[in-house]
């Protein structure tokens, strides 16, 4: 099956909720759609499973118009934020609920509802309720009933953010053996870029309802086209100056020069930004082509191995990733050393121009 | 410490006292009602039930009001289901609106609605029937049921419908296997509160009936005979009138708070 997405757009009232969306998803694939609440993934989710009509724009399976056909004649399974399960019937019955549905002959129920309840290890449960259930348990009977569908596309709404971390890591190593194992068009939804870079696949940005970018998930980390797509693929918050090149400098403000080196000398005279990784941003000087920039400290977040210093310099709030435990005082001047090579470049568009030199070599 | 039993044993004295009067009363003869303060029967009879379960005039009231009653019950809580699901599932022009004036068809008493009941009933030929009761009792009974099962129907996430849809589902069947098996309790509720009010309200079933569909209240409102009130009779039916109530209400013991809350705990 291949779903298809053209110029999509949800209003409701004068907002966008989804604006122009073009997406090809192909069979067998897993499309992780990425971005912070309200960015319209659910929106999206729900009129790729027909649960909500676009305003304009069309939905096309296998290359045929479906706009208009109501859920139930889709070939579609979702799982849900929530731990959404019948709770008037048992595990077992939740799982075969869309089987019995199809009308499928019972000893094939019975053999498919085994099958995917040793996968998700949910056999001893079967007879249970499932609000008997843990969480984990229960959001791996949604999944379970989503699956055994075997539809043709599978959406699944952020199905780890109510979960513990120990379930979270559990079931995050579980899923690319569970969707290997289909050959169904997969769309998951979730907040975090380090689990879309974790399940891999493809991964398509929002931002306020538009897709940023569509590629595969490494590349789209890697090779952002435009800021917001750099912005919203990187947790904690991706460092940003904006600089001014004029006859060979290039300057913020007065605070900081930029050398002219790599690919830099080559940008016609204009505004641009730089944006580089917390973890290019370093306390300590590592090459004598660094940048050194004074800055205070604002606040510093101690996670165990690494600490998070979150530094303001004229105005701009940065952070740095450095690895130890660094106990520095509030308001504090420290000097932060920038590679210009880690630098990612954005015209005034916002538009990638210049690609880190070790990502371009890659 | 060993006093703090005192004043709900007091308070549920209080209570009970004319509810245990009565039983006292319909268990005496009249002779003995009258004559002397006794605290319990001195000369136990069962006569007074006796003629109860033997005068139709008397038990076909009993028949009456249960028919009428579960007839309510039926139009108001298959009635309240849909609209209930309207109002918790989708938003439309003025539901808010709409909402809040169903509840305000409880705030009339009843006794303004009896003459356009009346009048009206008489001229389709209504009148003296028990679904003309039952019919004016939705009245009051309707707007509660789709506010008491609104609240219950609230409590269910809506993504189980959606789950469902997707599940593939056509509505009429999710409506029917997953969603009322779900909301079980809050339809019990429902039709334990609309029995209730059906089951208590005397002037609008008194108003509206004569001889064919007369009520037990009403027949228990006029029994002053040649021979004098029948305070022994009196008093076993009002015994026997409480009975329905208590049994129905043991069923929905557990909900009955969620129920007086409209559903919304």
């Amino acid at each position: 099956m291949q779903l298809q997405l053209e110029n999509v757009c949800k209003k409701v009232g004068k907002d966008f909720h989804i604006r122009d969306v073009n997406l090809t998803l192909e069979a067998g694939t897993l499309n992780i759609l990425l971005g912070p609440t309200l960015s319209g993934k659910t929106s999206l989710m729900r009129l790729m499973a027909g649960l909500d009509q676009p305003t304009s724009g069309r939905v096309l399976v296998n290359g045929e118009d479906v706009t208009g056909v109501p859920v139930q004649k889709r070939n579609v399974a979702m799982v849900y934020q929530q731990f959404i399960n019948y709770p008037n019937l048992t595990v077992y019955e939740n799982i075969a609920s869309p089987l019995r549905i199809a009308k499928t002959p019972k000893d094939v129920i019975a053999k498919k509802v085994q099958e995917m309840a040793d996968l998700l290890k949910l056999g001893p449960m079967l007879k249970r309720s499932p609000q008997e259930l843990s969480g984990g348990q229960q959001q791996r009977t949604a999944l379970a009933r989503a699956l055994v569908k075997g539809a043709g596309l599978v959406l699944l709404d952020e199905p780890l953010a109510n979960l513990d971390y120990k379930l979270r890591e559990e079931l995050r190593e579980e899923f690319p053996r569970i969707f290997a194992a289909t050959g169904s068009i997969f769309v998951y939804a979730t907040t975090e870029p380090s689990e879309a870079l974790l399940l891999g696949g493809n991964t398509a940005p929002l931002h306020e309802g538009t897709v940023t970018q569509f590629g595969e998930t490494i590349k789209v980390f890697r090779r952002p086209q435009n800021l917001i797509t750099a912005q919203i693929f990187s947790d904690p918050p991706l460092n940003v100056l904006p600089v001014t090149k004029l006859n060979n400098t290039m300057l913020f403000k007065s605070h900081v020069e930029v050398p002219l080196v790599g690919k830099l000398p080559e940008l016609p005279d204009a505004d641009y930004t730089i944006a580089f990784q917390p973890n290019n941003l370093s306390i300590i000087r590592k090459a004598d082509s660094d940048i050194s920039v004074k800055a205070k400290v604002a606040v510093t977040e101690i996670t165990g191995s690494e600490s998070y210093i979150h530094v303001d310099v004229a105005g701009l709030r940065w952070v740095v990733l450095a690895h130890g435990i660094h106990n520095i005082d509030i308001d504090a001047t420290i000097e932060v050393f920038l590679d210009p090579s880690t630098f990612y470049v954005f015209d005034k568009n916002h538009n990638l121009v210049v690609t880190p030199a070790s990502v371009s070599e890659a | 410490m060993k006093t703090k039993w005192i004043v709900p044993t007091l308070y549920i004295i209080f209570l009970l006292l004319p509810i245990y009067w009565l039983l006292n009363m319909s268990l005496k003869n009249n002779t003995e009602i009258l004559s002397v303060f006794s605290l319990w029967p001195q000369d136990l009879t069962l006569d007074n039930y006796r003629v109860i379960f033997n005068d139709p005039s008397w038990y076909s009231g009993y028949i009456n009001s249960m028919i009428y009653v579960s007839i309510n019950v039926v139009i108001s809580v298959s009635c309240a289901l849909p609209a209930a699901y309207a109002f918790s599932r989708y938003s439309f022009l003025g539901d808010k609106h709409l909402f809040f004036w169903l509840l305000s068809n409880r705030m009339a008493p009843p006794a303004v609605f009896a003459l356009p009941f009346f009048q009206l009933y008489s001229s389709v030929g209504l009148f003296d029937t028990h679904l003309a009761v039952a019919l004016a009792h939705c009245l009051f009974n309707l707007p509660l049921a789709v506010w008491i099962l609104e609240g219950f129907m609230s409590g269910i996430p809506k993504e189980i419908d959606e789950t469902a849809f997707i599940d593939g589902y056509s509505f009429p069947k999710f409506f029917v296997k997953i969603f009322i098996p779900n909301i079980a309790s809050g339809i019990g509720v429902t039709a334990f509160f609309c029995f209730m009010f059906s089951w208590v309200e005397l002037l609008l079933a008194r108003t509206l009936t004569s001889v064919n569909a007369k009520p037990i209240s009403a027949i228990m409102t006029r029994t002053v005979s040649a021979s004098g009130l029948d305070w022994g009779v009196l008093a076993a039916a009002g015994m026997l009138t409480i009975v329905p109530g208590a049994l129905v209400i043991w069923f929905v013991r557990n909900h009955i708070a969620k129920g007086f809350a409209l559903g919304r705990v």
